[in-house]
């Protein structure tokens, strides 16, 4: 195992692996938090929340959540110091775009921005409703008054999440192909079917987590 | 018709005395060059300008000028082997060039690529991978029959479009992390889709990766630039065989 992980494709596999987990995640995540503009009351989206909160597979899975987020982010710095090694001289005039995407040259800066989203995110949302509930106990309707009220509140919160979005969905549109390359599971075949499953999983993701921010900005809401 | 003259050319070149002393970018001036010529030729001319102005000349790699022995290298405005696709140096041609133009001319950045002098970097660390791994154990003795082992044709075709390789070292400079894995792959992917690679399959993948690793070359994070600078298009379907091969070469002890 520690052969594995010194491997510089042992520790690829670790990186692909964290993200496909991370993947599944966020599809959950995504799909829950619909619900936010389906139904006004906020009824469903409470509903939903509660069985998260409440569901035991969903409680082992939290912890293990953590971990994989810490893996793949700190992870990340540890393989792209190795690679920043790997060329000790510059180029003086370099010319990518022609040769690679934007999103796949810079999948740590993504990252890095996605990560200071999810900062901004946890502190809004899930430390309020895991270490503060007597704050939620102020509000008449639970968790979908603590989302939906900083979304009508704060313009700058909407626009701030909206980016977000944008950003996790730049990051995967080039993460999700390439985990199934890692990973070996991949050829001349399948290469445009990841590619295209990995642009429509990247642009759902972008789309679906903005437009939530976007539903209340615009004041839809009824 | 007779060819383009390109009346002046800045080239912006990467002057560097030997392994250990500094280096830095001198601009030279040349006139009058054909568009039909070479980057090569054109770098001869410049070289017999400084040799009559007694400035010593710039060192570059070449051999065959052909575009089949991999030789010549150079990191051309901001890309491996120039401006063009699957060519290398020498098959560049200065009609991709305009009139006025600063050429800039660096050597292959990588730890791994150390520069001897001027543009000329050394690649053995290319050679010490394929002794690591990147070869089959036959018996001496007569020629076998061709057709006594068979062969299926898209495997024939899978393996001689790997061994198109010509170890250049240009996705090694084309990649942003220096990663040797498109090199790894087409030279662990023309044995393994052969009956005759079978042999050492389990220890090939492991061997040429761990020296790969031990050499100093980043990691591979499918930006894909390599395969698009590559003069021999090697497709980066080969890492991903290189991947499975590596994963069952780890599974298997």
């Amino acid at each position: 195992m520690s052969k594995f992980l010194t491997a510089s494709i042992g520790r690829k596999f670790v990186m692909s692996l964290s993200g496909l987990f991370l993947m599944v995640f966020i599809a959950v995540h995504l799909g829950l938090n619909l619900l936010l503009i389906f139904d006004d009351s906020g009824s469903l989206f409470n509903e939903g929340a509660h069985f998260m909160a409440t569901n035991p597979l969903i409680k082992i899975m939290e912890p293990i959540l953590g971990l994989g987020f810490m893996i793949h982010i700190i992870w990340s710095f540890f393989l792209e110091y190795q690679n920043w090694k790997a060329r000790p001289v510059k180029y003086a005039k370099k010319n990518m775009s022609g040769a690679s995407s934007w999103a796949s040259r810079n999948m740590l800066i993504l990252g890095a921005l996605v990560l200071v989203f999810l900062v901004i995110h946890i502190i809004d949302f899930f430390w309020v409703i895991k270490f503060s509930p007597e704050e939620i106990e102020h509000l008449a309707k639970g968790d979908y008054d603590l989302v939906a009220g900083l979304f009508k509140e704060s313009i700058f919160a909407c626009i701030l999440y909206i980016i977000g979005g944008v950003l996790l969905g730049l990051h995967l549109s080039h993460g999700f192909w390439s985990s199934f390359q890692t990973l070996g599971v991949n050829n001349k075949f399948w290469l445009k079917r990841w590619q295209v499953i990995g642009q429509i999983y990247a642009v759902v993701v972008a789309v679906g987590f903005s437009i939530i921010p976007l539903y209340f900005m615009l004041g839809l809401y009824k | 018709m007779a060819d383009k003259i390109l009346k002046e050319l800045k080239i912006k070149v990467w002057r560097q005395k030997n392994a250990k002393s500094k280096g830095k970018f001198e601009t030279y001036i040349i006139n009058d060059i054909s568009t039909g010529s070479s980057f090569l030729e054109m770098m001869d001319i410049l070289n017999n300008d400084l040799i009559e102005k007694g400035i010593d000349p710039i060192a570059f790699d070449h051999d065959c000028r052909e575009g089949i022995c991999g030789t010549c290298s150079l990191y051309i405005n901001g890309r491996p082997h120039g401006p063009d696709t699957e060519v290398t140096t020498c098959q560049l041609h200065m009609r991709k060039f305009k009139d006025g133009e600063t050429i800039i001319i660096e050597p292959w950045r990588a730890r791994a690529f150390p520069v001897i002098k001027d543009l000329v970097v050394d690649r053995t660390a290319f050679d010490k991978i394929l002794q690591a791994g990147g070869f089959v154990s036959v018996n001496t003795g007569g020629v076998p029959d061709a057709n006594a082992i068979p062969v299926s044709r898209d495997d024939a075709e899978e393996a001689m479009d790997a061994a198109a390789c010509i170890g250049c070292g240009a996705c090694v400079a084309a990649c942003k992390n220096s990663s040797a894995m498109l090199f790894v792959s087409a030279k662990v992917s023309h044995l393994a889709n052969l009956p005759q690679g079978k042999v050492e399959a389990k220890s090939r993948a492991l061997n040429m990766v761990s020296k790969m690793d031990e050499l100093g070359f980043g990691g591979c994070t499918n930006t894909r630039a390599c395969e698009v600078e590559c003069p021999k298009s090697i497709s980066i379907m080969n890492i991903a065989r290189l991947n499975r091969e590596y994963l069952k070469s780890r599974l298997s002890r």
